[in-house]
């Protein structure tokens, strides 16, 4: 075997070693988000009023989509985080606080936006799936820290009732790819049902500040 | 008979759910209560029918399921859903158990797909066929550990996707199976939350599926499972053995590896 034989093999097995690591590791990252992408858009069908163009996704869902299970770059998540607050819209006739007892009904109710559900009726926050909010409700979920005594913690001046509405209209505003729903950005909850919302936060005559 | 165990379930969950004060006892309870209900699971009922329903001829060709192949040759049953998904040369794609029931259907009885797939999830007054054989299917596998294989390039694919799939923010509530099978230790309401990103979530999790519902009075696969949270998600509907539906199951069984297979299970 002369030298230029020798030199051709070695590339040869070279190419064949990387190729099969490349076929070990299975479609890049890149490939593989399309393919999913491609493959949801095949799979579900629209039923009731949830309609396929649920799965085309804004900025915010396909950022935090790519960088989900990984470390957020910071310039990610400044962009997410900035975008969203320059989004939030508030109450158009000054008031942060509604009626806490319409709120506490609010965040009871679990229904709204799924294809099961009655798009005539108002649909709820269900903030006891994921928040502690008052001592009386012991049926309430982990996934996002406890509220109760959000008030009396923080004080009930403007800017804390201004940041509460904030959070509760878009989450995404203050800490990039949160689980919490964007409420009013994404149109779950009408301004009206944000106010009772925030007033269940912030009234301090609501039992999550008693 | 089922209802009378219904009744006694529904009325042994309202004992143990009403009257305590804080959520880690109640928390205890709900355990205690689901570690009761472990005696006596209503799914033998459908293990039974499946194996019957397997064993006897049906559709346009008179055949029975005796001889499907779930992977490991024709006929074999036992051990052969916690090799599941896995690549099927002769249809040249991964399958789940549902997706090879439908195929099996198709060709050994000489079913139209549509029949094959017809009423996926049933109901007191519909029972599912297709219920029936994964109850008795999956009952094969009991305490045989997981072992599903990405040496196929395509499985390897399907489980690269089904992880994209898992992470996939959509919908007016940006929800994503991570949304709530992302960290350990979390509940919603008061109902344990399985990480699937963890080995010990993803082997408990899978490892108990399919189940029979309490609150349903049924036995629900893992294509119900996947369709029912993605109705949560705010998606539209899942289809019924859709390439998602396959890929995404294929990421969770593979994340369930060593886990010994221990279902069908009961469920609140």
């Amino acid at each position: 075997m002369n030298h230029r034989h020798a030199i051709v093999l070695a590339f040869a097995a070279a190419l064949a070693i990387a190729g099969c690591a490349a076929m070990q590791a299975g479609p890049s990252d890149a490939e593989a988000r399309a393919k999913a992408a491609e493959l949801m858009k095949a799979s579900f069908k629209e039923r009731g009023q949830a309609k396929l163009d649920r799965l085309t996704q804004d900025e915010t869902q396909a950022a935090c989509s790519q960088y989900a299970g990984k470390e957020l770059p910071k310039d990610v998540a400044a962009k997410i985080e900035q975008a969203n607050l320059a989004a939030i819209k508030y109450p158009g006739n000054g008031q942060y606080l509604g009626d806490w007892k319409r709120g506490e009904q609010i965040a009871q109710r679990g229904t709204g936006f799924q294809y099961s559900d009655d798009p005539a009726q108002p649909s709820g926050a269900n903030c006891y799936a994921c928040h502690q909010l008052t001592k009386q409700e012991i049926s309430y979920g982990t996934i996002g820290p406890s509220l109760y005594n959000f008030g009396k913690l923080r004080g009930y001046g403007d800017d804390i009732k201004k940041y509460a509405w904030g959070k509760v209209w878009n989450a995404e505003a203050f800490s990039a790819c949160t689980n919490m729903p964007r409420f009013g950005h994404a149109g779950i909850l009408t301004e009206a049902q944000v106010q009772d919302v925030v007033a269940l936060l912030m009234d301090p005559a609501s039992p999550v500040n008693q | 008979m089922v209802g009378t165990i219904r009744a006694a379930l529904a009325a042994a969950a309202i004992a143990c759910a009403v009257p305590l004060a804080l959520a880690q006892s109640a928390a205890d309870e709900i355990e205690k209560y689901r570690q009761a209900l472990q005696d006596g699971n209503p799914a033998e009922l459908w293990e039974a029918r499946g194996e019957e329903m397997w064993k006897k001829p049906a559709g346009p060709k008179s055949a029975s399921l005796e001889r499907c192949d779930l992977g490991k040759g024709p006929g074999v049953v036992k051990g052969a859903y916690a090799e599941m998904p896995r690549y099927f040369a002769d249809a040249d794609r991964v399958m789940d158990l549902e997706s090879r029931l439908v195929w099996c259907r198709v060709t050994l009885q000489g079913m139209s797909e549509a029949d094959a797939k017809r009423n996926p999830f049933g109901s007191p007054e519909r029972k599912s066929d297709i219920e029936a054989l994964v109850a008795y299917v999956t009952g094969q596998s009991r305490g045989v550990k997981m072992n599903v294989s990405l040496e196929h390039p395509k499985m390897r694919e399907a489980y690269a996707v089904g992880e994209k799939i898992f992470f996939f923010r959509g919908g007016p509530h940006d929800f994503a199976c991570a949304t709530c099978h992302g960290e350990d230790g979390k509940r919603i309401r008061l109902q344990d939350l399985p990480n699937l990103t963890s080995k010990a979530g993803a082997q408990k999790g899978y490892s108990t599926w399919p189940a029979y519902r309490v609150s349903q009075g049924e036995l629900r696969t893992f294509q119900w499972r996947l369709n029912d949270c993605f109705r949560q998600q705010r998606f539209p509907e899942l289809d019924f053995t859709s390439p998602a539906s396959v890929a995404l199951t294929t990421f969770l069984a593979y994340n369930a590896n060593g886990a010994a297979f221990d279902a069908p299970a009961i469920k609140r």
